[in-house]
């Protein structure tokens, strides 16, 4: 006797538990296989189906079958391929013949655990409602008793500084027949300053993205700095720089980040020597907002060998930078230390800053460091931050929203009156709808002295297909469909990094564009107008009052 | 927009020549106050100038206040100017507007200037603290030689109030500012010029970048630095910030409330000082549409601009007597004798400033430093 199981397929999962169903027209399809080619998780086959149809012929109609086999295409059930959504299969469909729909009642999650581990992807937060950043509005316009500027008449000056900024009263200054100067008798140390552009790169690193990408990135931060005169920053992530970029003039645009795995710093200290330019400034990694607390992870399928020699490591395996530096026993400590060897290594020219998660935790943090004199800044990265690789959970639940993080360490430092001295670095969910203007603008005004963007440029740069609804997300597994966040040359062939380039330079003169639309109307151009937390409001009053700003509505 | 008229003289005025002055320049309704400041002071205080002077009004229950607190602090009363007021219709007169002139507690007889300048500060501030709740005493400045008085209500009705016109107050400096059309429930401690340890201003526009220097200034730790009733407060606050506390000329002023751009400062020969400030005092930095116009402690007055030049301002007049005004007819009232090619319209790069007793005036430029 056969089983019940196969008989009524109990052991399957039905396509409704599953979060992308592929919508495939046999009347168009043609039948060339590229979708089921191209799929980057095979989750769709070619299949041989055999079709029987019963007809009724005769005068005496007399029901009669036949049988012919067809080739369909084929979503598969098994969770471990399930369709991600990618949309891959319509891009190379010549007859609009497949695509893949949302289905809000899945259940990936109840599933996504064989073999008893967690779900891990690339991506961020899996939570495609409106953010308080994209809730924030810019209330304060002027109107009549002040005159509104004019975005594209008037000199904007959209700069901010990066750096420890010395205290007012500790300015190294004396008065020499009416003029002041430098009084160089005190010997006070004067921090290295950056005068940057208020939106920056976040660290993505090479590994994490795939050559043409990291390439096309920082080609287009060349371009931002020496052609159109924007002194756009980068980070390189944790994983090293090529080593060409190290000993060349373009170092400067580039912050170089140490995080707890080290990667890539044999290369960066062997290069030290040969450097003919210091770098914008080093990011100490000690957290990341899409997987606060938990380590880098980059999977050993992306360990390939350009990126085990820029990392020193060997290829196909996994690199897990661990959740915390080894050396981090205290922040009173570790910390300070770490800045100051990396500050030394520099000889005191580079601006050193930590990264952190936002965090419960960060304003202690924050003031710890604002007591150091040699921390040059402090970057908090918000929940809503991408990553290449982590696990589900770490995403979607861990972490602090970056609005109220960044605002209450802002008026922290206001208490102390050391705002200024010490630049708070936003990130995590900027341009998270597209808004990377209004969105570094309202961030700015609640206190950052710069944003910091990741995966919102690299999807516009890119066309990435990630999104909130979970589509794609699957840069951990070296399969990137559109050869972003793959070492696989196979698939980075497909990505030109000029058109990236050529992307990250239009992202960033239109966000200037915006952010003049933005200050313009508020009266406001010369500064950049760092804690006006005046020009907000925000339609709920808990969240009005959590940040300290007007409730509109 | 606040109509801004200050003459400075080296013969003593009578504070109505510069709200004359104002009423010149009178454009729609202008009932929201009246603010005036005098400085080296003639008339009955020629005598009295080493003693600080206490300005405000106070009510009946109020001067009581008053009395203890300062007897409390060792002050002794040597003399005090009240004006006679004359009922105006719409002009809802207060109990007791007073100029004192006290004497200090002995044991500051003997210090420096500073520390007495701080004894000063801090006993307005307590009696502000005293008075404001319950709004019993409004104390504007303590401080020798100076006299503020301030009021809701046109400003030419005000000075008929205060009987200006009939009273021998006089002296060599005054400032006055009339607000026009912003806000309805004025608020006496929001009416311009503020003053604050010798250091005097008044602006007209609003200042877009109010809340960011006010954080900035608070967080000095310097106790005058609050109030803030009015956005244009932090203007006399960045003067006294920038010249007092820190020890920059007056020109720095300017290049604290509006940097230049960093190729411009690189034509400067202090560059690398004022690439410094720029960093430090960044929050300090102004968006306009202002223009300022104020003195320091030893009588030198100003005007200077916003970047962008979005208000208006002219300095006029002859050697002994200068008008610093938001038009020019507030100069054709205060200097009408006078070569008017010679007048001067600070644009963004300008800082123009009058020695004591109008004996001088230098247009600073701040490009060539």
């Amino acid at each position: 006797m056969e089983p019940a199981s196969r008989l009524d397929h109990n052991h399957k999962l039905s396509l409704r538990e599953f979060p992308y169903i592929i919508r495939w027209r046999d009347d168009r399809c043609k039948r060339c296989g590229r979708c089921t080619a191209v799929c980057p998780v095979k989750a769709i086959v070619p299949s041989v189906k055999v079709m029987r149809s019963v007809h009724s012929e005769g005068p005496i109609p007399t029901p009669g079958s036949t049988r012919r086999t067809v080739q369909v295409v084929e979503q598969v059930t098994n969770m471990e391929r399930y369709c991600t959504g990618c949309g891959t299969c319509a891009l190379v469909c010549p007859n609009e013949a497949i695509e893949p729909e949302f289905n809000p009642a899945n259940k990936l999650l109840h599933y996504k655990n064989k073999g008893g581990d967690g779900y891990k992807r690339g991506g961020r937060r899996n939570d495609p409602s409106i953010s308080t950043l994209d809730r924030l509005k810019f209330t304060r316009i002027s109107m009549l008793t002040d005159p509104a500027l004019d975005a594209g008449r008037h000199e904007f000056r959209i700069r901010t500084l990066l750096g420890r900024v010395l205290a007012p009263e500790a300015m190294p200054l004396s008065v020499v027949n009416g003029k002041l100067g430098i009084d160089a008798r005190n010997n006070i140390f004067v921090p290295p300053v950056r005068e940057i552009y208020p939106i920056m790169i976040g660290s993505m690193s090479i590994g994490a993205l795939s050559p043409p990408m990291w390439e096309g990135l920082a080609m287009g931060v060349a371009y931002l700095n020496e052609v159109e005169g924007m002194p756009v920053v980068m980070c390189s992530g944790e994983g090293g720089m090529p080593p060409r970029l190290l000993r060349s003039k373009y170092l400067k645009y580039f912050i170089i980040q140490i995080a707890s795995g080290y990667f890539g710093w044999d290369e960066i200290i062997h290069a030290l020597p040969h450097m003919i330019e210091d770098p914008a400034a080093i990011e100490i990694k000690y957290g990341q907002g899409a997987k606060p607390g938990d380590g880098g992870l980059l999977m050993a399928q992306k360990v390939l060998k350009l990126i085990a020699k820029i990392r020193g490591v060997p290829q196909m395996v996994d690199l897990a930078s661990p959740p915390t530096h080894q050396t981090k026993y205290s922040i009173e400590e570790a910390v300070a230390k770490m800045i100051q060897s990396m500050s030394m290594a520099w000889g005191f020219r580079v601006p050193v800053y930590p990264k952190i998660s936002g965090s419960k935790t960060a304003r202690a943090v924050l003031n710890n460091l604002a007591r150091n004199p040699y921390a040059a800044a402090l970057s908090i990265d918000g929940e809503d931050g991408g990553t290449g690789a982590a696990y589900n959970v770490s995403m979607d639940k861990m972490g602090h929203p970056i609005a109220s993080n960044l605002r209450e360490c802002y008026l922290d430092l206001v208490k102390q009156g050391k705002q200024n001295e010490l630049p708070l670095i936003a990130a995590g969910g900027v341009g998270k709808k597209g808004n990377l203007a209004a969105n570094a603008a309202a961030l700015i005004m609640l206190g950052a002295s710069a944003v910091s963007i990741g995966k919102y440029i690299m999807q516009t740069a890119s066309d990435c297909f990630g999104d909130e609804n979970n589509r794609c997300n699957l840069c951990n597994t070296g399969q990137c469909p559109r050869g972003i966040t793959t070492q696989d040359p196979k698939l980075y062939r497909r990505l030109d990094p000029d058109k990236v380039a050529e992307r990250v330079v239009e992202v960033f003169k239109s966000a200037d564009t915006e952010l003049k639309k933005i200050f313009a109307p508020m009266g406001r151009s010369t500064e950049l107008p760092i804690g006006m937390s005046d020009g907000l409001s925000i339609d709920d009053k808990a969240m009005a009052e959590r940040l300290g700003i007007s409730y509109a509505c | 927009m606040c109509r801004l008229a200050a003459i400075t003289s080296k013969d003593y005025i009578s504070p109505l020549e510069p709200i004359l002055a104002l009423e010149t320049m009178k454009e729609g309704h202008d009932g929201s106050g009246l603010g005036l400041t005098l400085k080296d002071l003639g008339g009955e205080f020629e005598k009295l100038k080493k003693y600080p002077v206490l300005s405000g009004i106070c009510s009946q229950d109020g001067k009581k206040t008053l009395d203890a607190y300062m007897k409390s602090r060792g002050f002794t009363l040597k003399h005090e100017w009240r004006p006679k007021i004359k009922p105006v219709k719409g002009i809802a007169a207060r109990d007791h507007y007073f100029a004192r002139a006290y004497d200090y507690p002995a044991a500051f007889k003997n210090r420096s200037l500073p520390e007495k300048e701080d004894l000063l500060m801090h006993t307005r501030l307590g009696i502000r603290k005293v008075g404001e709740p319950d709004g019993s005493i409004f104390a504007f400045s303590f401080y020798p030689d100076v006299i503020t008085l301030k009021e809701v209500g046109d400003p030419l009705e005000v000075a008929e109030f205060f009987g200006l016109d009939k009273d021998s107050l006089s002296a060599r400096v005054v400032l006055a500012q009339g607000r026009q059309n912003t806000n309805y429930a004025i608020y006496l401690y929001a009416c311009h010029p503020f003053f604050i340890q010798g250091y005097c201003s008044m602006t007209n526009g609003e200042n877009t970048a109010f809340v960011p220097i006010r954080e900035f200034l608070s967080g000095r730790g310097f106790p005058g630095y609050m109030g803030y009733n009015s956005d244009s407060e932090v203007f006399t606050h960045i003067l006294h910030y920038s010249v007092r506390q820190l020890g920059f000329p007056l020109p720095y002023y300017k290049d604290v409330i509006t940097p230049l751009k960093a190729a411009e400062i690189e034509q400067r020969e202090d560059r690398d000082a004022i690439r410094l400030m720029k960093q430090s005092l960044r929050p300090l930095c102004i968006d306009g549409p202002n223009m300022v116009i104020g003195f320091t402690p030893d009588g030198t007055c100003f005007m200077v601009q916003d970047s962008k030049k979005l208000r208006p301002g002219v300095v006029g007049g002859v050697k002994g007597r200068y008008a610093l005004m938001s038009e020019e007819c507030g100069v054709d009232s205060a200097v009408p004798k006078r070569d008017r090619e010679k007048d001067f319209y600070p644009m963004k790069y300008d800082m123009v400033i009058i020695s004591p007793q109008a004996q001088e005036v230098k247009v600073w430029n701040q490009l060539h430093g």
